[in-house]
């Protein structure tokens, strides 16, 4: 799987689905069978503006992430990038 | 399961608190089976005729739709013979339910292979109790090491790639875990370890087939080398008493993040714990699953904080939080003390200490009075239509 690029548009994959929870959210990913654990509210709202926002950091930005808060917000999205809970959008 | 890491909230304690709806739980569809393994920790044999209908299941799949339970286990007894068995998978795939199953084999044809190969929402664990025929058959009867093997074959053959090999680790087997992940590997699949419980007809055969304390060691070494390669279903918790913790939650999801819903209906707090003292409620009741789930007294009573007794002062409360709650209930140990097999053998004078008379009997039980006359029947509830 290609690194993660905070530059680059990425979305939700199609096989994964998110289920709200009071500390955020549930990741489930049908094909893998892997659940992942969306930490804060704050990381879903991220997630969710994936696909509306030209790269994954512009959707940081727009769900509110602070200029600190940024480095651990795109490790995170590393993190259900290496576990195919997240895909680039442009990917051939 | 692993997480993704932005230092905030623990999450253990919001599954301890409970959620509104379970992440995935175990969904016995019958009782009946065609084998009689000496373990079995649901006591199947016998097909139940207050079984759930098809029409029954499919409204309790529709409630799991709505609560986005992302998967169920199916299993029972030997949950494909059912004759409605591929018709729920479809419904609860098309529902957006996932769906994994065990079962012993018998009826992984080769076309049933292919068709599982094809489709991406679901699973199956084949359960093999030995790495050699001698071992396995002992356990789970004669025949069903091959029959088990067959299957895999046609798993790999038809393309299934990461199927489940499970195994419960007994006294008999331990020694096998590396034949067991070499065969895992011949085939493709994956191994799945879990724990021997003392529940079912496995509180007959618990005192001596669970792994000794040297064993217990052993098997947490081994786990640990394995890393993610090796499931656990979270089944080993209790050992991460003897260091660093093992993959996953590590934490006791008893009506709290899972449950068990039998073939009758009835919820569970988990899948070991077939008994009264467990039992929330059940699906045809008033309000259905969601209701029982939500509100019924025990699972309430379960997400409040739990007195951990004889273990709050202990060192390694916060990794083993006391083990498994159906372990201590089916070997007579009080549920706010050690696991029988604590780590540190602080349930070793309990164990010896009990009387008969304190061990609780399952209450639940579908066992055949005699072996199945032909393990590997071509149709496995031929046995029961004979009888009527």
């Amino acid at each position: 799987m290609a690194a993660f690029d905070p530059e680059r548009p990425w979305t939700l994959a199609p096989q994964v689905a998110l289920r709200r929870e009071p500390f955020g959210a549930l990741a489930y990913h049908f094909g893998t069978r892997r659940l992942s654990f969306l930490k804060t509210d704050k990381l879903v709202a991220v997630v969710q503006k994936l696909p509306d926002q030209r790269s994954a950091r512009e959707a940081c930005l727009a769900a509110g992430v602070t200029g600190d808060e940024l480095p651990a917000y795109e490790r995170a999205l590393a993190g259900l990038a290496a576990k195919g809970m997240i895909t680039d959008r442009e990917a051939r | 399961m692993s997480e993704t890491v932005i230092p905030t909230v623990r999450l253990v304690e919001h599954f301890q608190s409970g959620l509104d709806a379970p992440i995935c739980l175990t969904w016995e569809l019958t009782y009946a089976c065609n084998l009689a393994c000496i373990h079995c920790l649901s006591s199947s044999g016998h097909r139940d005729p207050r079984e759930l209908s098809t029409e029954e299941c499919k409204r309790v799949v529709d409630e799991l739709q709505r609560m986005q339970v992302f998967y169920v286990n199916f299993g029972g007894g030997e949950p494909t013979v059912r004759r409605d068995f591929w018709e729920l998978v479809d419904y609860a795939t098309g529902h957006a339910v996932g769906v994994k199953f065990s079962t012993n084999g018998s009826r992984i044809t080769a076309a049933v292979a292919s068709r599982l190969a094809a489709s991406h929402y679901v699973d199956v664990q084949i359960s093999l109790d030995g790495a050699t025929r001698e071992v396995n058959d002992a356990i789970r009867g004669a025949g069903s090491y091959d029959v088990a093997v067959q299957a895999m074959e046609r798993l790999a053959d038809a393309g299934f790639a990461g199927f489940k090999l499970s195994v419960v680790v007994t006294r008999w087997n331990v020694a096998q875990l590396d034949a067991f992940k070499a065969t895992a590997d011949r085939y493709g699949g994956q191994l799945r370890l879990t724990r021997l419980r003392p529940s079912g007809r496995g509180a007959d055969v618990w005192d001596e087939l669970h792994p000794t304390a040297a064993e217990q060691r052993q098997l947490y070494e081994w786990l640990r080398a394995q890393g993610e390669a090796v499931l656990t279903g979270d089944s080993f918790f209790h050992l991460s008493a003897y260091g660093e913790a093992l993959p996953g939650l590590n934490l006791c999801g008893a009506g709290r993040i899972v449950c068990l819903i039998d073939p009758v209906g009835d919820v569970y707090a988990c899948p070991f714990a077939i008994h009264d003292a467990f039992l929330a409620g059940n699906v045809r009741d008033e309000g259905g699953f969601t209701t029982v789930w939500r509100e019924s007294d025990l699972f309430l009573e379960l997400r409040r904080p739990q007195s951990s007794g004889a273990c709050s002062s202990c060192g390694h409360f916060d990794t083993c939080r006391g083990g498994c709650m159906a372990a201590k209930f089916f070997t007579g140990l009080p549920l706010d003390g050690p696991d029988p097999e604590c780590v540190l053998g602080h349930g070793e004078p309990l164990l010896a200490g009990r009387r008969r008379t304190d061990v609780p009997r399952p209450a639940v039980d579908h066992s055949r009075r005699r072996p199945p006359v032909r393990t590997c029947d071509e149709d496995p509830l031929a046995d029961l239509h004979a009888r009527g």
